[in-house]
This record gives C-alpha cells, sequence and structure tokens, in this order.
C-alpha cells in the first residue's frame, strides 16, 4: 500500500479529475495499462529490478528526506508494482497519491539510471505513470494548464501571436539603447540559426530574448526568430504524459526550422526544451534523428568563445559554481562544454560535489515546478542536499543555464537562506564579453 | 520423512528425470523469454534502434569491475560481496570437480575443474554473502521497504543450495540426505530462473546494454 507523505497538498486539478472520473473509464484505462505493465519494457524492468536499494542514495528526494517512499524503486513499489499486485484494480486514493508521486516526487531526472546496477529508467516508468494519470484525467492543475496551452496556442503560456511578435519588438528596442543599429530578425529565411526560446520567456524574462539576441549580434552570426507558431521549443505535454500534443508541437517546432530553411535550431538556455526536442520529439514523430542539427545555448557560446568571435574582456571576480542541468549535462554531456565556458570567464571557479553527470538535480525539473505554487514548499523540502551542495562550495553565484533549474534554485537559495545569487549563464558572458567601439551607442 | 529423504530411490530420482526436467525447463524457459522479450522490445520502435555494443560493452565492464562505478564505490561492502557472491555462484557449479565427474559419468564429457579448498572457500563465501544480503533486507530500511517474502524465497534457494552443497561435501551427519536435498535445491534454482527475479542474470545484459546506450550513443555521457 502507499504511504502518505507528512505533506498534505489538495490539488485542485487531481480532486476535480478524481470527482469526474467514472467507474468505467477507470477500469477500461487500467486494464489497458496493465497490459502494457505486461509485456517489453515494463515486464523486463518488474522482472529484472532486484529490490536491492541500490538507487535509493541517487535521488535527492530520498537523500533530502531520508525515507524510503522517497527512493527511485519505492516509488516504484507504491505505484507499478502495487497496480500490478491489484490487476488494476485499484481505488481512487490509491490513483490521488500515483499522481502525487510521479508528478511531484519525481524528477524524471534519470540519476538513478547511473546507480542501478541495472540500469533500470524509472524516469521512464514514472512518466508512464503520468501518462496513465493523464488519460484517468487525474492531473495537477497548473501543468495540465500549460499542457492545455500547448494544445491551444502551440505555446505554453498562452501568448498570442501579435503578444510574441510585440515583445519581441520591445526587445529589441531596449537593446537599441546599448548596441548601434541592433535588431532582430523574424523569419530570415536561410539564416544560419534559427533561435528558439521557451514560452515563459516572453511571459516572464522576455530581457533574456533580448540577452541572447545581443550576444549573437556582437558575435555576428546570421541569426533568426519565427514569428508565427513554432517560436516555443517549450514541452510541458511530455511532462503530463499527453504524448499527442507532445507530438504537435515537436512538429511544429521542426516545421518552422524547415520553413524559414535555416542550418540548424539553436536554443535557449532551458533544459526540458532541450531533452523534449533532442531526445523525446523525434522520437515521439517516428524519427531516428532530428531533420535539423540541434544545440543548445551551451553548446553556442561555447563554439563562439572557442572561435574567438566573442572575446573575453574581464573575468568574474566573485567565487562562482555551476549547477549541472540534468537535461543538458546528463541528457546531452554539455558538463564538458560548460566548464570551459566557466573557465574563460571567472577568476574563481568552484565545482559542486558531485558535478557533471553525476549532479543532484534542482527538483524542480520533470515538470514538478510546473505542478504550481502550492507544491512549492514540499519541492523545495525535498531538496536540501542541493542546499548543501551550494552551500559546501562557497560560492556568490551559482550558475543555472536551464530556466527551470534557475526557478527551482532561486527558491532554494530563498527558503534556505544560502545569500548567493543565481544567474543564467547569459547573463555573465554579457557582463564579460568585448563590445566593439563600432557597436556601442554614443551619448 | 529422513528415510525418505535420504533413500538411493529419491537419488535416483533427481539425478534422473528430475535433472533432465530442470536442465530442460532452465534451457527452453530462458530461451521462450528472451525470445518473447526480443519480439516485444521490436515493437517497441524506440529501443533496439539505439542500442549500440560498443556502449554496452563498456558499461557491462565498469559494472563487472569490483569498484568500477561511482555507485560502487559508494557501497563498497555491498560491492565486495555482490561481487565474490556471483563469481562463486557461477564458477562453483560449473568447475567443480564432483560436478565435473557427473556429467563425465553421464556422458563422457569434461573440462576444467577448480581445486577443492578453493571452491570450499568460494562456498563459504556465498553462504556469508546471503547472510549479509539478508543482514541488509532486515536492517537497512530503504532495503526492507522494498523486500517482498519472494525476495526471501530466492535468497532461501541459494543459501540451502550452498549450504547443503558444503554439508554434503564434508560428508557431515547423514550424507546422503544433504546430497539429496543439495540436488534438489539446485534444481529448483535452476527452475526458478526464467520464471522469478533471477531472470535477472540474463536481463541484465539487455537493461545495462540499453541504458548504456541511451547514455552514450544519444546523450553522449558515460552511465557509471
Ligand atoms: S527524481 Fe530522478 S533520481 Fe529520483 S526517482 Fe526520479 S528519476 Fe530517479
Ligand atoms: S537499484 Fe535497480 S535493481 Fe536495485 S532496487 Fe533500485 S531499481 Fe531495483
Amino acid at each position: 500500500m502507499a504511504e502518505a507523505t507528512q505533506f498534505n497538498i489538495v490539488d485542485p486539478g487531481i480532486e476535480e479529475g478524481l470527482e469526474k472520473l467514472t467507474e468505467e473509464r477507470k477500469n477500461e484505462v487500467l486494464s489497458k495499462f496493465v497490459a502494457t505493465l505486461k509485456k517489453g519494457r515494463f515486464d523486463v524492468y518488474v522482472n529484472t529490478c532486484i529490490h536491492c536499494g541500490l538507487c535509493s542514495d541517487a535521488c535527492h528526494w530520498y537523500q533530502s528526506f531520508k525515507d524510503p517512499i522517497y527512493s527511485p524503486v519505492g516509488k516504484v513499489k507504491q505505484t507499478i508494482w502495487e497496480i500490478l499486485r491489484r490487476d488494476g484494480k485499484v481505488d481512487k486514493d490509491f490513483i490521488r497519491r500515483a499522481a502525487e508521486i510521479a508528478f511531484t516526487e519525481c524528477n524524471l531526472c534519470k540519476r538513478c539510471s547511473m546507480y542501478c546496477p541495472f540500469g533500470i529508467d524509472i524516469g521512464y516508468m514514472m512518466n508512464m505513470v503520468r501518462r496513465l494519470c493523464h488519460l484517468l484525467g487525474v492531473v495537477p492543475l497548473y501543468i495540465q494548464d500549460t499542457c492545455n496551452s500547448h494544445a491551444v496556442t502551440m505555446n505554453q503560456m498562452w501568448v498570442k501571436e501579435d503578444e510574441w511578435i510585440d515583445t519581441v519588438f520591445w526587445q529589441e528596442d531596449e537593446g537599441q539603447a546599448e548596441i548601434k543599429n541592433f535588431y532582430i530578425p523574424f523569419d530570415k529565411e536561410g539564416a544560419d540559426v534559427m533561435f528558439s526560446v521557451i514560452g515563459p520567456e516572453p511571459k516572464f524574462k522576455p530581457q533574456l530574448i533580448q540577452e541572447v539576441a545581443t550576444l549573437m549580434y556582437i558575435a555576428g552570426i546570421d541569426f533568426t526568430f519565427p514569428s508565427f507558431d513554432g517560436w516555443d521549443n517549450s514541452d510541458m505535454a511530455m511532462y503530463v504524459g499527453d504524448f499527442e500534443t507532445c507530438e504537435r508541437i515537436k512538429r511544429a517546432h521542426f516545421e518552422a526550422a524547415m520553413k524559414l530553411k535555416v542550418k540548424r535550431i539553436v536554443m535557449c538556455e532551458c533544459g526540458h526544451a532541450f531533452r523534449s526536442v533532442y531526445d523525446v520529439g523525434n522520437r515521439c514523430l517516428g524519427w531516428k534523428a532530428h531533420p535539423i542539427p540541434v544545440i543548445h545555448a551551451i553548446q553556442l557560446y561555447y563554439e563562439l568563445l572557442k572561435s574567438g568571435r566573442l572575446k573575453v574582456v574581464k573575468k568574474i571576480k566573485e567565487p562562482v559554481t555551476l549547477h549541472d542541468p540534468c537535461n543538458v549535462v546528463r541528457g546531452r554531456g554539455l558538463g564538458k562544454y560548460a566548464r570551459y565556458i566557466m573557465e574563460q570567464i571567472c577568476e574563481n571557479f568552484i565545482e559542486m560535489t558531485p558535478n557533471n553527470e553525476h549532479n543532484f538535480c534542482c527538483a524542480a525539473g520533470g515538470g514538478v515546478i510546473n505542478c504550481g505554487p502550492i507544491w512549492r514548499g514540499k519541492r523545495v523540502a525535498g531538496n536540501s542536499v542541493k542546499a548543501d551542495q551550494i552551500k559546501r562550495t562557497g560560492a556568490k553565484i551559482v550558475v543555472t543555464p536551464c530556466h527551470n533549474c534557475h526557478s527551482g534554485i532561486a527558491d532554494i537559495i530563498e527558503t534556505y537562506k544560502l545569500g548567493v545569487k543565481n544567474v543564467f549563464l547569459v547573463e555573465l558572458l554579457l557582463q564579460v564579453v568585448e563590445i566593439p567601439d563600432e557597436l556601442k551607442v554614443e551619448y | 520423512m529422513f528415510e525418505l529423504l535420504g533413500s538411493d530411490l529419491l537419488y535416483k530420482f533427481l539425478r534422473g528425470p528430475m535433472c533432465w526436467v530442470a536442465f530442460i525447463l532452465f534451457f527452453v524457459g530462458s530461451i521462450y523469454k528472451i525470445i518473447r522479450y526480443t519480439k516485444e522490445l521490436s515493437q517497441e520502435k524506440v529501443v533496439f534502434v539505439y542500442v549500440k555494443p560498443q556502449y554496452a560493452l563498456k558499461s557491462y565492464f565498469h559494472w563487472f569491475l569490483p569498484f568500477g562505478t561511482r555507485n560502487w564505490r559508494l557501497h563498497p561492502y555491498m560491492n565486495l560481496f555482490t561481487f565474490l557472491f556471483h563469481i562463486s555462484l557461477i564458477f562453483v557449479p560449473i568447475f567443480l570437480s564432483a560436478h565435473n565427474l557427473l556429467i563425465y559419468e553421464s556422458w563422457g564429457i569434461s573440462w576444467w575443474t577448480i581445486p577443492d579448498k578453493l571452491a570450499d572457500i568460494a562456498t563459504i563465501i556465498v553462504i556469508i554473502s546471503c547472510i549479509f544480503f539478508l543482514g541488509r533486507r532486515i536492517f537497512i530500511k530503504e532495503v526492507s521497504y522494498v523486500t517482498y517474502l519472494s525476495d526471501y524465497f530466492i535468497l532461501a534457494i541459494v543459501f540451502f543450495t550452498f549450504l547443503t552443497g558444503f554439508l554434503a561435501y564434508h560428508q557431515v551427519y547423514t550424507y546422503k540426505i544433504f546430497l539429496n536435498l543439495h540436488i534438489l535445491f539446485g534444481e529448483i534454482m535452476l527452475i526458478s530462473i526464467p520464471f522469478t527475479r533471477l531472470f535477472h542474470i540474463w536481463s541484465f545484459f539487455f537493461t545495462r546494454g540499453y541504458i548504456a546506450s541511451e547514455f552514450g550513443y544519444v546523450r553522449k555521457v558515460k552511465d557509471w
């Protein structure tokens, strides 16, 4: 039986879903789910796991609470094994708890797969429990809302097309105060780079659009933004288990690049979006690889520094540490690129331990932060290990080159009173790179 | 009861028909399951296309190497026991001279054997490891939380196979009873492999190989 946690959080989305859920629908979905559990990857995983508990320490949730209900295998026990044991005949209380586990106690960070001797992919299993909850209509309110937005507007934040265009123009305007003739080209056919951002950038952090565009402008990159659907590379549908919507939005994103005939897609400093485009989206669409190269902002910055297109003229003096976002470091081996950048721009770079692909997740990723503010307290409590990690470095600045990490770590810094500030890479880069005289605005 | 356990009749049954049944179930069961999984997994279109032997082999190497992965280094005792346990578990039954002799008697073939002294030590290692694993299941909370009756059952099969083998070899008490029990447990173990989570001896190569490929080929990081 699944154990209750010390948190008594009532999520209106989950409750409403449970209320509406009919007995027939429940039985129909669960019996199909049980059939999936009994074959292929699931069956192999269930019949291979030797119940050794060696994956426990891999999970920041377990490390923070030291309660086995939060261990990776503990989460599988409370959901998958239990559904199998009861042959799918579970009640609504069970579903409520399963949704809580899958959506709010697992970040799908896949660190546990590196620690399980069998490499059992518990992140995948939890994502499939989310899929089950999605089919049952029992999903936390906030993340379901972002998914609805994806389905309706093709972006995560209900941003209308004119709002998007307007925001970019506004940022172009702001940028012109610093850089002469600065402009952000829309829909430039045949550009080298299509830069795509996540929906929350125009909504909450528009200055990031200006900053990254400034950087590309200084470096002389031939870049463009799409003005139409496909500009948003984010994907909460993947985390809800709504793979049908996931497919639609990934297709729109790739198609935008194809329509603009760009050479490659560069994605903003976001981890989940990168996972969605680089790892999940193409497979959802039935493609083995991407129709067009996809890189992350970290790779672009690395290239620009390495090739000398961006020149570092001073270094950050304060001690800086780096949080490795799971989705681009464990998810794409970008740790070494990020470290190159850090070495170039910081005088005093301090590693967290463990780091690189062994780094702990921020506990915000995997859609957990998107489950909304009511889950915030639990999410932050579930990552005291990250707070300790940051504290031990003694750094004054934490670099978080991912949106979810950035927000999650901001919450951790505030709650545990760490007294450090967290920044995106682009913010640091703009402080240290040379702006050629001919681009400087004269006042 | 004791009479039956030590009887020649039981011995003949266990060494004869039962032995055949055990080996056939072991082989046929294992092969059937491997084929079934291979079929089902190739229907899940995103699995085999990403499996790359070069990454799988590298990962096996690290996970087989004592202290070869970060998690093994974090759990040194568990690593040591797991390593010695599995090595002994594989080598003793195959290379024990008494087993070899049986095969030679039946089919006239034989292969390398290990000295009985070494086999004895390895057997003791298996027995101690089983006690260590049992201790983990009882006393370590994250392990006991996910321990089911079946886990004790699996452990008991291995434990009793080796314990009775040890006692039979050393001719303790009534030799014949232990010998019969030893064969019986050994056969139960063989039969259990395809039908319980002991199947991990085969599936390890798939699950580890698959995640190693996902990590090495797609994610471009190591998985150890
Ligand atoms: S949060 Fe990460 S380590 Fe923990 S169970 Fe989920 S995927 Fe595994
Ligand atoms: S480490 Fe792997 S085999 Fe052991 S309990 Fe965790 S998932 Fe199961």
